[in-house]
């Protein structure tokens, strides 16, 4: 049976992240690349950020998903080159997210830059969709989240900020 | 073991046992919010460091691999500089500042070394570069709400630069196996106008004391990194085979 490309990218579409499972790898956009060869199959990932731990639980699960669909071989690569950007994230994650209670990352951002004490960014409440929010921290649950709160309806919410 | 080598480990080495210092804090920051603003800090340095041994275990070859680099090392063989290995004291000020040293050094180092020839360490550090500017703008930040705050806070941050200048011209000077791959003199220009501008709007004084701590990054260190190593390195030594 010939395994395609179109069938892997499917498969992976099942891995998610383990820190926020409602986002699978393809709606992270950290899948770079897939190539298939007869009974082989390589993928490519990059991580979000360098020390982000569930790389390797996303590369075990990629090979077990591509091993049950029949592949004998495969090789899960890390690139980082170029750097992952939240830009990459799909706009289907981003309402799986808002959907999830998380905040997804806003278009424009202002954290890559070094001015200092400026305004914390703008950040819609996924729950009752106020822009009247405010920041707790600049860091929520993981590396990759601020915790705000909505002043509107007074849920705190974590933010998957830009990067 | 060839220059470009010793560069990868040097740096690998900076992130690590800055990483290292860093984490000691976890669950003892003076407020949460900080506290896991250092801790994640910590967490981007180790991933930093994690690239590049992996990258320079690729070039070493032979059984060589990543935790051989950070585990099965002795002290003269950590090619880090004095700065990072210095202890927290328990004190924050002195904690951030240092923060702010190193951030300030790697923030223009990466800005350079994401165009360098080998194409991994210019990937590596073109990502760091992304986590390395929110290190510096947080340190930059705190250093002048320290410095520029309570007579308690700002007395502490001027004990601080008096016990860390002596560590900052070894960061700004290159080792043998550094030269040829940075513009050493824009890096210290752009280290100093930042380093300038930072402490004078936290209101502390540059220290006139001239003298100097130089050694690390050839392998002579302070005792302190033999103390950040049996902690850190104790776990895999006894139990070498010893799988997570």
């Amino acid at each position: 049976m010939v395994i395609s490309t179109q069938q892997v990218w499917e498969a992976l579409a099942h891995v998610t992240d383990p820190e926020i499972p409602v986002l699978s790898i393809i709606d992270l956009g950290i899948v770079r690349n897939v190539t298939v060869n007869g009974k082989e199959a390589v993928v490519t990932i990059t991580p979000t950020y360098t020390g982000c731990p569930a790389m390797d639980v996303i590369g075990a699960t990629i090979k077990m998903e591509l091993l049950a669909l029949g592949f004998d071989t495969v090789t899960v690569n890390q690139v980082l080159s170029p750097a992952w950007t939240t830009d990459w994230m799909s706009e289907e994650g981003k309402a799986k997210l808002k959907a999830y209670g998380i905040a997804p990352p806003n278009h424009k951002q202002q954290v890559c830059s070094l001015e200092l004490f400026t305004p914390h960014e703008a950040v819609q409440c996924p729950h009752c969709n106020a822009y009247h929010t405010h920041r707790i921290s600049e860091f929520g649950s993981t590396a990759c989240k601020a915790l705000y709160q909505c002043d509107e309806c007074k849920e705190v919410f974590d933010y998957f900020k830009c990067y | 073991m060839t220059h470009r080598i010793k560069h990868i480990l040097h740096l690998a080495d900076n992130a690590l046992i800055l990483g290292h210092r860093n984490s000691e804090w976890c669950g003892h920051g003076p407020v949460l919010e900080q506290d896991i603003a250092l801790t994640n800090i910590s967490l981007d340095l180790i991933g930093q460091a994690r690239s590049f041994y992996q990258h320079a275990a690729i070039l070493l070859g032979e059984d060589y691999n990543e935790d051989k680099l950070a585990y099965f090392r002795d002290p003269h063989e950590f090619l880090n500089c004095l700065m990072v290995e210095q202890p927290n004291e328990e004190d924050w000020g002195l904690t951030i500042l240092r923060q702010f040293f190193v951030s300030n050094y790697q923030y223009h180092l990466y800005q350079q070394l994401q165009h360098h020839p080998d194409e991994q360490v210019a990937a590596i550090s073109a990502k760091a570069l992304k986590e390395v500017t929110y290190h510096l703008r947080w340190s930059s930040e705190w250093v002048i709400r320290l410095g520029d705050g309570t007579e308690e806070s700002n007395g502490r941050m001027h004990n601080a630069l008096q016990q860390l200048w002596p560590y900052t011209t070894e960061i700004l000077t290159p080792a043998d196996y550094e030269t040829g791959f940075i513009d050493f003199s824009l890096l210290q220009e752009q280290w100093r106008q930042k380093t300038t501008a930072v402490l004078a709007e936290a209101t502390l004084a540059i220290p006139a004391n001239e003298t100097q701590q130089t050694g690390g990054k050839s392998g002579n260190h302070t005792v302190h990194l033999n103390d950040i190593l049996a902690v850190m390195q104790t776990l895999p030594r006894t139990h070498p085979d010893a799988i997570w």
